[in-house]
């Protein structure tokens, strides 16, 4: 069954309705919500190494979707989390950046923002991933700026899309993971 | 939200008198909060910005600023923050934080160090607090404060404690400021 919803606003930025399919467990935008299984993947974190899914298990681990490299510096999302990245740690987390750019633009993105947590190119077959997560846009070709916290058992425990033009920020990851740490679940 | 296990708490939106720096009548109908970051060139733009909305709502608004340096792609930001606060600690915050803000070219500490002695601070103080880096707890405070109130780049307003999206330019802030005054006056 579809039917027609709208996203929440986030202060009255950019409404965006869509369509989705209800029978999949997904939050309001179509994205995997909390409860599904994290779909498996496999991509290339730079030209000659690939990370997957499965290497995280018995980890917690947040999926940083976003549009594309090179956003504007001060207002990107990664040079962001890349600063927050021991608070993520603390709370017993790693991180990838995902977006349709290819590994050797990821690799120029990274050393020029000095990243330090990988990101990684949902490249070939292009936005196959975003796609599983429910959070391709098909008619611009690029990702939703959206986040998964998954816990160790690979389950989706929290997940936000926002607005494309709106930078979430850190603080809806940091509630999602003192969640995760409050209940107790062995980091 | 925030649990026990959290070291840095989140210190709110609402201006602390004891802690925070703060320009304008405590009594002011709208407070406006900036989280910026001495080595961003938006917050070297915002700055002008902010004196000319000072001058124009005169006792109407309150200032407040707080470090949130992206110190992975602004190499100066951190030791710049802290210097601001190492200035504040002599009572000299403001002429720091405008000297860091008109001079963003020269932020290195070297020369922060040969511009404290115009501005009328203990040299040897202020070096020393830079040295042992005496406020950088405090620096990473403010930020992880940003961070918990959804701070999501820099600069980051605040107005009335509701994040400002969307453009800063002068007709902008002033507008969203004449709204907060509106409102105050038909209250």
């Amino acid at each position: 069954m579809n039917e027609v919803i709208s996203v929440n606003q986030l202060n009255g930025l950019e409404a965006v309705e869509t369509r989705v399919d209800t029978r999949t467990p997904t939050n309001e935008s179509g994205a995997l919500s909390a409860g599904v299984a994290a779909p498996e993947f496999s991509l290339q974190d730079a030209p000659d190494h690939t990370v997957s899914l499965k290497d995280f298990s018995g980890k917690r681990l947040i999926l940083a979707f976003y549009p594309a490299d090179w956003s504007p510096v001060c207002g990107d999302q990664m040079a962001l989390y890349n600063e927050v990245l021991p608070e993520f740690q603390r709370l017993h987390a790693d991180l990838l950046g995902i977006s349709v750019d290819g590994a050797w633009c990821h690799r120029a993105f990274a050393k020029d923002r000095n990243l330090r947590f990988p990101l990684l190119a949902d490249f070939e077959p292009k936005g196959e991933v975003a796609r599983s997560y429910g959070v391709y846009r098909q008619h611009d070709g690029i990702t939703e700026r959206a986040l998964f916290v998954i816990d160790e058992k690979g389950i989706i425990r929290w997940s936000y899309v926002s607005p494309i033009t709106v930078n979430p920020g850190a603080d809806g990851i940091l509630n999602a993971l003192e969640e995760l740490e409050s209940k107790g679940v062995a980091a | 939200m925030t649990k026990q296990q959290t070291p840095h708490k989140f210190r709110g939106l609402e201006a602390d008198p004891h802690r925070d720096h703060i320009q304008g009548p405590a009594n002011a109908p709208v407070t406006l909060m900036e989280y910026g970051d001495y080595q961003c060139p938006y917050c070297g733009e915002a700055y002008s910005i902010v004196k000319q909305l000072q001058r124009k709502f005169a006792d109407n608004l309150r200032f407040v600023f707080r470090n949130f340096p992206l110190a992975q792609i602004h190499t100066h930001a951190e030791v710049a923050a802290e210097a601001a606060e190492a200035a504040g600690a002599q009572n000299q915050f403001w002429e720091m934080h405008d000297y860091l803000y008109e001079h963003q070219d020269k932020l290195a500490a070297p020369q922060l160090i040969a511009a404290a002695k115009p501005l009328g601070l203990d040299v040897e103080r202020f070096t020393d607090d830079l040295n042992q880096h005496a406020y950088a707890e405090r620096v990473r405070e403010d930020f992880l404060s940003g961070v918990r109130a959804g701070v999501n780049g820099t600069p980051t307003f605040f107005i009335n404690g509701v994040r400002h999206d969307g453009a800063w330019d002068i007709d902008s802030l002033s507008e969203a400021i004449n709204a907060q005054l509106q409102k105050r006056t038909a209250a």
